[in-house]
């Protein structure tokens, strides 16, 4: 479903990485691994359309994603080093925000839900300012939930995260793709999904 | 395929940044305030000669108005931009110009509109007559939104730049010289007694020139500073 073929990449006049190929197909997970600085985060912003591709294509159902353009992003669903979730906002809100942006119409049954599969029960309507680090990093987790994405772009999802949460990221990596899900993830922590080889892709 | 309306979109994220402003009274409330003092320093410094305040209310309202809105353009992109949301606003599976032009509006509600309604209560410091206060009125309700239109350009530039705040001034207070002549001079127009509407009207296309192109060149701008 997602191809990349010849893909490069570069910040400045550096360039990261060059004649990149793989796909994706449904049921799959990728790991992008590499040192610190070798572009792990440059191909995911890539792979969203926040940066341009040095020379190559990246495919989506067989058609080029900038010509798809909202198209693509319906189906897909990015985690970035940054939480995306206001401060001011309590956890039930910016998930609600969020949500609605992505199109996805839920209703707050579906949220709390949401919040308490992530271990937030009896913290969904404090303000995001007051919870931990790990905490926030669930809540915005928690937007893996309420998306019927198919494509899952997740960068490092596992900072800040403890032993329980990741566990819990596992299973539903695990349940993401047996719904016929896909995705992509960079991370310097282990992570396995039970009955699913992982493939690996280096960068170098 | 989910997807949200046009208007939903705009109502949605108009609503959004309503109420995170009203969590952030503070900020509200310094462009307000800001105004206000600006306004009200120039018959404290000038003195009370009535003939000489007439004449210079209106430039002065405008000039303060036009800083006032200044003062609030940082904050227009940036939070969004540090806490991760903007990137997320661009993986929308919606045009981004209309998810701008929602931002510009919510943008305007709050820092905009109240220089609107509190312009006629300071005009009465400068013994500004009935008429002239309502002209005011109506050339800031015209004139506001494009400087915040103005000022997303700016602010979608300057998006990650150090220094950014003073350097958004320097490039969008020459582009609202138009603004300003126009709105000020609907003001002194009815004063002297000669034709108001044809300010107005052209205020009025700036208008409509302001929300068919900024919104397209700060979603531009956007995706550059993404970059």
């Amino acid at each position: 479903m997602l191809e990349i073929s010849n893909l490069a990449c570069s910040r400045g006049d550096h360039l990261l990485f060059s004649d990149l190929n793989f796909s994706l197909s449904a049921g799959d997970l990728l790991q992008v691994q590499g040192a610190n600085g070798s572009g792990k985060t440059s191909l995911l912003r890539t792979l969203c359309g926040f940066m341009m591709p040095a020379t190559g294509e990246i495919r989506w159902r067989g058609q080029n994603v900038r010509e798809l353009g909202d198209a693509f992003y319906a189906e897909m669903i990015y985690l970035g080093h940054l939480n995306a979730i206001k401060d001011e906002l309590n956890a039930l809100e910016n998930l609600r925000i969020s949500a609605g942006l992505a199109g996805c119409r839920v209703d707050d049954r579906q949220v709390i839900a949401a919040l308490r599969r992530m271990g937030l029960r009896g913290r969904e309507t404090l303000p995001v300012k007051v919870l931990s680090q790990g905490q926030r990093r669930r809540v915005a987790l928690a937007r893996l939930l309420l998306s019927n994405a198919p494509l899952w772009i997740l960068d490092e999802p596992l900072t800040a995260l403890d032993v329980g949460a990741v566990g819990l990221m596992q299973e539903l990596i695990g349940e993401h793709l047996v719904n016929n899900g896909m995705v992509i993830y960079t991370t310097h922590q282990p992570l396995e999904v039970v009955g699913i080889a992982t493939r690996w892709l280096a960068l170098s | 395929m989910n997807k949200l309306s046009l208007i939903g979109l705009l109502s949605l994220v108009i609503r959004r940044d309503l109420v995170l402003a009203m969590r952030r009274r503070a900020d509200v409330l310094t462009t307000l305030i800001f105004f206000v003092i600006v306004v009200s320093l120039f018959p404290l410094g000038v003195g009370p000669e009535m003939d000489m305040l007439r004449k210079m209310a209106p430039g002065v309202v405008w000039v303060a108005a036009l800083l006032a809105s200044m003062l609030s353009l940082g904050r227009m992109f940036s939070a969004d931009y540090l806490d991760g949301t903007l990137e997320q606003m661009m993986l929308v599976p919606q045009s981004l110009s209309i998810l701008v032009l929602a931002k510009i509006l919510a943008h305007w509600m709050v820092s905009g509109l109240p220089l609107v309604i509190m312009a006629p209560v300071l005009g009465l410091q400068f013994d500004m007559s009935a008429q002239a206060l309502w002209v005011l009125i109506a050339a800031l309700l015209l004139g506001t939104p494009i400087l915040s239109m103005i000022g997303a350009v700016g602010a979608a530039l300057t998006l990650g730049l150090r220094g950014g705040g003073a350097l958004v001034s320097l490039l969008v207070l020459p582009l609202c010289i138009p603004v300003l002549v126009f709105g000020a001079g609907a003001v002194e127009a009815v004063v002297s007694g000669t034709s108001v509407s044809s300010h107005l009207s052209l205020l009025g296309a700036l208008l409509v020139i302001a929300l068919v192109f900024t919104p397209w060149v700060t979603a531009l701008a956007l995706r550059i500073s993404m970059e």
